[in-house]
């Protein structure tokens, strides 16, 4: 096998297989090394759940049209204007002709899911969401003869002037050694390295939880650094959002997040609010919100509600902590019960007419006379039984990464090297400088994916002649 | 109702209705969402919704070893089992459910010893085709009630389980709509169209689709095929044996035939599938009963086929004793899953058609 390889795709999700699929199509030998085990196969791309597309006119489960000016003006709003615009023009234009080859590699899409209305015209929904694209892809790789290796890590890509020359991986205990043609890097950022997160970010970030795979510990980023592999991205800066307290250390995925801030009061620990619960819709806030939550002391806050907002969002995943009074509250979210108690009464106070209250609308309810006010949404919390959540910081991805071109071509100094590429999360951070647009992670991924995988192949097959 | 089995699906179903991924499968995830709080009620109208395609199962990013450990097709199976087994009238014969292949094996054994005895017993003295060894008097007072009495069972327990999952008034277009879902077997389709998942993994394919389609079809023009020749007997005078172009032959050679492919395919498929997708306690049981069906279906056929030889009595007794444990069982075997899905497809039109208005 080893003498027979033509390209070696390093991680296991989304870019990695878009990348494997078009290689194997134009005739490479390739292989995929993935890191994690079957079960846990697909790194982030397992928690997605749709794919931003821009289209003219209804395109499969999508309706109307979303032009690339659009798409494009969309995401500088949430990067506030920290974009490569070649390159993001580059993915917005590759997205078009992505779906109907997404769906002759077996994926299925669905309408847009309920609560996600808004999403229609812009994201196509996974029928199964990101897991379902995945298990679809890994058949069609190994229909195309894509050898697959699970729990099987790389430790080092030997570079030697402007080529890789070596590929390291360790499987079953054992170090072997591979020499590809040519090498795709779609391995994802580092943020479940909480050491390395911990460096970048502060000691604080030990608290953080972190959203996605176990996996994706950037030591395939960190070995093409160290080497001087050209890099991108604000290396103490990770894509972070506030989601419930109790989420389990990784891979909590969609469940755990938590929509209901904008109708309650946020405290900390010591029982003291601390921002604009209703600053905009939700949407357009649980990313600061992640922030936020990190910068309060044990990186944690408390979410205040009573009976009547308690359906006024989605279900989480962990039913809220519920008492009768404010004080037995405290008691059970382990606050000091005076402390709450005097908040609530001083936010109560502050609260004016509420009939103008409309959930889903910037409705203009606001307190008078408080600090931090809370600008929308803003009604008495009074009627029992009370209920709370706690919210920690979630980390989604970090934006550190390997600065790629338009051919998704790595460099060193300011040379390509000859043969290595990268695609997806670890080259996302040369498009987004910050911030986050929902479903542009699988369109970077994707549009790459295949761009590294075709630039890979070509490459092989002109090593071959 | 087992109270633990309730509280798992709900524990996996409240993590179903924060994630709403698998929403376009089928119907539960749409029935699912539509409750905030899930009641017991629910649960058991969930789980008699599920057809086990499993579509869920692989598509889901919290299947273990993620600590979240869901295993939808899993809970929804054993919760429905237990909505059999606590709605079975007699509530006597309930623990039937749970011992299948015991009772089928015991039903063959006795229901052929009693059929072949009889027939040594009462020969009749006149009679043609298979009425030679037994007189169309005999069967008639063997299998009305055999076929009468389990049914008025069944119709008892359902009328119970509908009214426990809130089931009221029976509009004829819920049930409209419910016999053509079960009919086109929408809930096995993946959504897409593209079939479930089953006998390899999260490979869809519609072999399940297809296989339990020619077993209810089969069954069904069996059914068609005993009741033109009831007709016939009594509106016409015409009695068996009827000839290859007659309404019981025309209906009941295909009929037989479909049968026996369907139940064969489906008890491959089963040997092929992963059995702690379903309830694996009652595997073997489920097992028992397709191999029964498809047994009702193969003596028919080789009683047929072996018309005007010495070979009848014998396969006569086989056939009718596969027949009467069929019959005798179906109120407690996997038989009366037919009947709860039903059930759940008309309460779920209706539950439907009352959220729209």
């Amino acid at each position: 096998m080893v003498d027979s390889l033509d390209i070696v795709v390093i991680g296991g999700g989304n870019a990695a297989l878009c990348a494997a699929m078009t290689a194997a199509e134009q005739g490479a030998r390739v292989m995929v090394l993935e890191a994690a085990p079957k079960p846990y196969r697909g790194g982030n791309s397992r928690h997605t759940r749709n794919f931003r597309c821009m289209h003219h006119g209804p395109l499969g489960p999508l309706v109307d049209s979303y032009t690339e000016e659009e798409y494009l003006a969309d995401l500088l709003k949430v990067t506030d204007g920290k974009t490569d615009k070649t390159l993001a023009r580059l993915a917005i234009r590759g997205s078009e002709a992505c779906l109907p080859w997404m769906e002759a590699r077996g994926v299925r899409f669905q309408p847009s899911l309920s609560g996600t209305l808004s999403l229609a015209r812009t994201n196509a929904f996974f029928l199964g969401g990101g897991k379902s694209l995945v298990n679809a892809y890994y058949r069609t790789a190994e229909r195309l003869g894509v050898a697959v290796r699970y729990e099987a890590p790389v430790t080092h890509l030997e570079l030697d002037g402007e080529r890789i020359v070596r590929v390291d991986f360790t499987q079953d205990g054992q170090t072997h050694r591979v020499e590809p043609k040519a090498v795709v890097v779609a391995s994802g950022g580092f943020q479940a390295d909480i050491d390395w997160l911990a460096r970048a970010w502060g000691p604080a970030a030990r608290n953080f939880l972190i959203r996605g795979t176990p996996y994706n510990r950037g030591t395939v980023l960190a070995d093409l650094l160290d080497q001087g592999v050209e890099r991108v991205g604000d290396p103490t800066q990770c894509h972070a959002v506030a989601i419930d307290g109790r989420a389990p250390k990784f891979d909590g995925g969609i469940v755990t997040r938590l929509d209901c801030v904008p109708f309650s009061i946020v405290v900390n620990k010591n029982g003291e609010r601390f921002y604009d619960e209703g600053e905009d819709v939700w949407p357009k806030r649980y990313a600061i919100w992640g922030r936020l939550i990190a910068a309060q002391p044990d990186q944690v806050g408390y979410v205040i509600i009573d009976a009547k907002s308690l359906e006024l969002f989605m279900p989480s995943v962990f039913p809220p902590i519920e008492a009768g009074t404010i004080e037995a509250l405290a008691g059970k979210l382990d606050l000091p019960p005076a402390k709450l108690r005097a908040t609530v009464d001083r936010f109560n106070a502050a609260c004016g007419d509420t009939s103008a209250f409309h959930p889903t609308e910037l409705d203009g309810v606001a307190t008078t006379g408080l600090t931090p006010p809370k600008t929308n949404w803003a009604r008495p919390i009074t009627e029992p039984p009370f209920y709370g959540y706690s919210l920690r910081t979630g980390v989604t991805f970090t934006y550190l990464g390997l600065k790629v071109d338009e051919l998704a071509q790595c460099s060193v100094g300011n040379r390509p090297v000859g043969n290595l590429w990268a695609a997806g999360e670890t080259m996302a951070g040369s498009i987004l400088g910050q911030g986050y647009l929902a479903g542009f992670g699988m369109t970077i991924g994707t549009v790459f994916g295949r761009i590294a995988g075709k630039e890979a192949a070509d490459h092989a097959n002109r090593t071959d002649r | 109702m087992q109270t633990e089995l309730i509280a798992e699906a709900r524990r996996q179903a409240e993590i179903c209705n924060a994630c709403r991924y698998c929403e376009g499968y089928c119907s539960v995830f749409p029935a699912l969402h539509r409750e905030r709080t899930l009641l017991d009620a629910d649960i058991t109208h969930l789980a008699n919704l599920c057809h086990n395609c499993r579509g869920c199962y692989y598509a889901c990013q919290y299947t273990a070893p993620h600590e979240f450990d869901l295993n939808v097709p899993r809970a929804l199976a054993e919760v429905r089992h237990e909505s059999w087994k606590t709605h079975a009238w007699p509530t006597g014969f309930a623990h039937l459910f749970d011992r299948a292949g015991g009772a089928v094996a015991v039903g063959l054994v006795v229901g052929f010893a009693a059929l072949f005895s009889l027939m040594q017993a009462i020969k009749p003295e006149t009679g043609a085709g298979f009425y030679a060894y037994m007189s169309h008097g005999l069967m008639v007072a063997i299998f009305t009630p055999a076929f009468v009495l389990p049914l008025a069972a069944l119709g008892l327990s359902v009328r119970r389980y509908w009214q426990a999952t809130g089931g009221g008034a029976l509009h004829l277009a819920d049930l409209w709509e419910a016999a053509q879902s079960a009919g086109r077997m929408k809930n096995l389709s993946g959504g897409h169209g593209d079939g479930c998942n089953f006998e390899d993994e999260d490979r869809f394919s519609q072999a399940r689709r297809y296989f339990h389609q020619a077993t209810l079809y089969g069954f069904l023009m069996c059914f068609a095929s005993t009741t033109s020749g009831t007709i016939l007997h009594y509106g016409f005078g015409m009695e068996a044996p009827y000839p290859l172009f007659s309404l019981p032959k025309l209906f009941g050679v295909p009929g037989g035939l479909l049968l026996c492919v369907g139940t064969l395919g489906l008890a491959w498929l089963k040997t092929k599938a992963d059995p702690n997708l379903g309830a694996p306690s009652i595997w073997s049981g489920e097992m028992a009963f397709i191999l029964l069906l498809f047994a009702v279906s193969a003596t028919g056929l080789i009683l047929y086929a072996a018309t005007g030889t010495s070979a009848v009595p014998l396969l006569l007794a086989v056939h009718l004793g596969t027949v009467l444990t069929f019959f005798l069982l179906t109120p407690y075997s996997k038989m009366a899953h037919g009947f709860y899905r039903m059930a759940a497809l008309t309460m779920e039109a209706a539950r439907t058609r009352r959220h729209r208005i």
